[in-house]
């Protein structure tokens, strides 16, 4: 059977447009909350990726930071985050869940009782923040063996060499970092120069898909759209954080600002 | 797992960094990758380069003041009435503590990249001076990340800084303190890897930097042993060298160059902040048991909860109120080679009354912490045994603290 984030990418490459990627974190700003979040953005959204909260978050901004800290002060646990996958795929079975996170939150659980969890309640993929290659090759190697989509970084300042030995020993889908910044940093090359670097990297292998994530809003993913596939995570937290300030309902907020997203890359 | 002889521990990691296999490594986002490869090389290249020693051995002696003195503490010797207290008082050097050492290195590192900004770290303020300090020497533009809670409580030390015009960025994630200003300059590195160069104020952080770090600081121990020959006329028989390990630079230096001695004869004793007495947090992973996990890039032993969120810490001390520990002394402690122990808040404030009673010293509280266990196992010690408490840092950071806790008289006798 093929990996749902495969069947995503072919379903966006039928439809002429990039995939749509959307981040949030697990138990923000609660667990019922960040399920209602991920339903209602499931319909816009192609690939939904869910992040595993760390207090000491090394490559994140102050948006995904504040969420993190919330969902972690709301009490959210590892076992917690399977749970909300789980009951988000008994409403949307095909709609393929990326776990995104920190490695010490994997180490911690044990690696394969970690895969294990995520082959059971349907997760397609992971991306592990501080686990570069080639420290992830075993890991990487255990997640395909489960048929999971280990899911590899790559940044500008990745060697030509380095690029093409990680793709090589990369699954079908990479992640580019569009920029040297954390997530939710304002877009400091313009998309154009973001593109010419992704045009590199697809070269090295055609048939990979490459999304391209860290600093996409509303105003610049209409430019990328020419990517396999385009990441907003940081303006969703954003958007968030000011629902809760202004006491609207995240759910219809976050919902609405998923559905602007999509209609900028179709 | 073993040490090997005659190999500087900082390169008895394997080639991903890990040390015994398991402790250190490179647990960094991709981002990071080459601009951690880069000062890799670098290093690798420059610590073998007699130039390049020779030009920091020139700022070490001319800018910095080696050797620091090695004195013996007779007063407090007299009133323990056991083993002979020494101290090693590193507070002599160029802004009153090691942390100059590692400062200065990394800004001639920096200098040889060609970047002109360098950032950096800090808990109670000293590595954040002392790089402050060697920017302004070697000319770079300096950024201190420190937390919003140390900042407050090391005032003395954030005037420094930004009279050495240094940026002082205030840190309000988490639990406001070290931990929290080490991740937030990793995230200023990640975005500006490609201007700036980061000093991790301590041996911990991605491998590169706990062996940047561990070979800046072996200074100490390096002069340090022509001292013990200059005093005893050759390495005494029985020697124990206390010190206090927040991330562990100041001890690693301590020891270094003795690590191939049998521990019968030179004993290492590492003391952690126990924290405050009726408090359950504390700041002392390899004391209590904590469990590996990965912080800043590295494997270690940290104080963390089950689901692996990393743990809020508490001491009295800035400079050793941080949840992990550096995997050098993780490798120590799981080859024996070295023996960790804490001291409580309260037992550092005792200790410090005590050496300032006796003795023209000051320890800040962090070695305060060293010298509460060195005093309380040397009354049981023969009077041939040697002590020696590296007295790392000087008190005039914690004025406010010891005012608060002990009363002015402790703040103005000094």
């Amino acid at each position: 059977m093929l990996n749902p984030i495969s069947v995503a990418f072919k379903k966006a490459k039928q439809e002429n447009r990039p995939a749509l990627l959307t981040y949030t974190v697990a138990g923000d700003s609660s667990k019922k909350q960040s399920l209602n979040i991920l339903k209602s953005i499931s319909k816009s959204a192609d690939i939904l990726e869910l992040g595993v909260p760390h207090n000491t978050p090394v490559a994140d901004g102050s948006q995904i930071q504040t969420s993190a800290y919330r969902a972690i002060k709301n009490g959210i646990k590892v076992n917690d985050i399977f749970k909300i996958v789980k009951d988000f795929k008994k409403f949307d079975k095909d709609k393929p869940v990326i776990l995104m996170g920190y490695y010490n939150m994997i180490f911690q659980y044990g690696e394969n009782k970690f895969l294990n969890k995520c082959k059971l309640s349907g997760v397609s993929g992971l991306i592990v923040v501080d686990l570069p290659w080639p420290e992830n090759k075993n890991f990487a190697k255990k997640c395909k063996k489960k048929s999971i989509y280990f899911i590899q970084l790559l940044s500008p300042t990745t060697t030509k060499i380095r690029l093409k030995k990680i793709i090589r020993d990369s699954h079908p889908m990479n992640y580019f970092i569009s920029m040297l910044s954390t997530t939710g940093g304002k877009l400091k090359v313009s998309p154009n120069d973001i593109l010419k670097n992704y045009t590199k990297i697809k070269k090295i292998d055609p048939k990979k898909e490459i999304v391209i994530g860290f600093g996409i809003t509303e105003k610049t993913i209409g430019k990328l759209k020419s990517a396999d596939g385009l990441v907003v995570g940081s303006a969703i937290c954003k958007e968030i954080s000011k629902s809760l300030k202004h006491r609207q309902n995240p759910v219809t907020n976050v919902s609405k600002l998923v559905k602007k997203l999509k209609s900028k890359i179709l | 797992m073993k040490l090997k002889k005659g190999i500087p521990l900082i390169d008895q990691c394997n080639k991903l960094g890990f040390w015994g296999g398991k402790f250190g490594g490179n647990f960094v986002p991709e981002t990071l990758k080459k601009p951690i490869e880069d000062l890799e090389v670098l290093f690798n290249k420059l610590k073998k380069d007699k130039k390049f020693i020779q030009e920091r051995d020139k700022y070490f002696k001319n800018w910095i003041g080696v050797p620091t003195r090695f004195i013996k503490l007779e007063n407090l010797t007299r009133h323990v009435g056991g083993a002979q207290i020494w101290s090693k008082v590193v507070s002599d050097a160029n802004g009153g503590a090691h942390k100059i050492y590692n400062a200065t290195v990394h800004c001639l590192l920096a200098k040889r990249t060609g970047k002109k900004t360098i950032c950096g770290d800090t808990g109670a303020g000293y590595a954040g001076k002392m790089l402050s300090m060697a920017a302004k020497k070697f000319g770079l533009k300096c950024k201190i990340f420190m937390g919003a809670k140390d900042i407050a409580r090391q005032q003395p030390n954030v005037k420094a800084m930004k009279k050495n015009g240094a940026e002082v960025v205030p840190v309000y994630s988490g639990s406001q303190t070290l931990v929290d200003a080490v991740s937030e300059c990793m995230r200023f590195w990640v975005a500006n890897c490609d201007t700036a160069a980061m000093c991790v104020g301590s041996t911990v952080g991605p491998a590169v930097f706990v062996r940047i770090c561990g070979w800046s600081t072996s200074q100490i121990s390096r002069e340090l042993k022509f001292q013990l020959i200059d005093e005893f006329g050759s390495i005494p028989k029985k020697l124990k060298l206390y010190n206090c390990v927040g991330g562990g630079s100041s001890s690693f230096g301590f020891w270094n160059e003795f690590m191939d001695y049998d521990k019968k004869q030179f004993e290492f004793i590492g003391v952690e902040a126990g924290g405050p007495a009726k408090s359950k947090k504390h700041a002392a992973p390899l004391t209590y048991g904590s469990k590996i996990g990965i912080l800043h890039g590295a494997a270690q032993y940290v104080n963390q909860n089950s689901d692996g969120q990393i743990e809020e810490t508490e001491s009295i001390s800035a400079g050793l109120d941080y949840p992990g520990i550096s995997p050098l002394h993780c490798f120590l402690k799981d080859t024996k080679r070295a023996r960790y122990t804490a001291a409580s808040d309260e037992q550092a404030l005792e200790a410090y009354k005590l050496v300032t009673r006796f003795e023209k010293l000051r320890p800040s509280l962090e070695p305060s912490h060293a010298f509460a266990v060195a005093i309380s196992e040397s009354k049981k010690l023969s009077k041939d045994t040697i002590v020696v408490v590296n007295s790392c840092g000087d008190a005039y950071k914690d004025r406010g603290i010891l005012e608060k806790r002990l009363g002015k008289k402790y703040v103005k006798s000094n």
